[in-house]
């Protein structure tokens, strides 16, 4: 019996961990890759506070273009 | 048609990836677009915004193209003097083909109306598919 609820404890936190690994994969890959004319790249996560402001102006047109 | 209007036909013709793209000036007015005009004009606006932020980051001087990643898909941005073209693609596509594309669309729009020939029906280009993703274990 005890083992049955220290499997199913298991289970329920390895779902758990997935999910939010999930998650946190999915909010990591947003971001912005910018291409200087002198050949520069520079590349902004979503959690830097430059990119906020210009993924919003990326999403609005995404939905523009989608619907 | 106009050459914009073609260069547009051909690259969603070319590209899988591409959903939608917009040609735009530098005042944000739709050239051409693949999808409706009121919606176009919202791409437009947004894109062209976009451009400009980002343009003021850092001391790189001048932002040539950019790409944008989001849950909802990639946005695809590529200036050529004075004229833009703005894409949208599904999540993850293959970011340098799209780029190749949309800098050959935007030279084919700036190209003068060519003299229709007398030819006969040319024949359909072959649409270009995402390269298979390699197996990086083997």
């Amino acid at each position: 019996m005890r083992a049955r609820k220290l499997i199913a404890l298991g289970f329920a936190v390895g779902s758990l961990l997935g999910i939010g690994l999930y998650a946190r994969r999915g909010k990591a890959s947003e971001r912005l890759d910018l291409y200087f004319a002198d050949g520069s790249l520079v590349s902004l996560h979503s959690d830097s506070p430059e990119a906020a402001p210009l993924l919003v102006h990326a999403r609005d047109a995404l939905r523009a273009a989608a619907t | 048609m106009t050459e914009p209007h073609a260069a547009l036909a051909e690259l969603t013709e070319i590209s899988t990836q591409i959903e939608a793209a917009v040609l735009f000036d530098a005042d944000g007015k739709v050239v051409a677009a693949t999808i409706p005009e009121a919606r176009a004009a919202q791409v437009a606006t947004s894109a062209k915004a976009l451009l400009e932020q980002a343009g003021q980051i850092g001391g790189h001087g001048e932002l040539t193209q950019l790409e944008a990643s989001t849950a909802e898909g990639s946005l695809f941005v590529v200036r050529d003097g004075s004229t833009m073209i703005a894409a949208s693609t599904s999540a993850e596509p293959t970011a340098g083909l799209v780029f190749y594309d949309l800098k050959s669309a935007l030279r084919a729009a700036a190209k003068p109306a060519a003299k229709p020939k007398a030819k006969a029906a040319a024949k359909p280009k072959p649409k270009r598919t995402t390269p298979p993703k390699r197996n990086a274990s083997s």
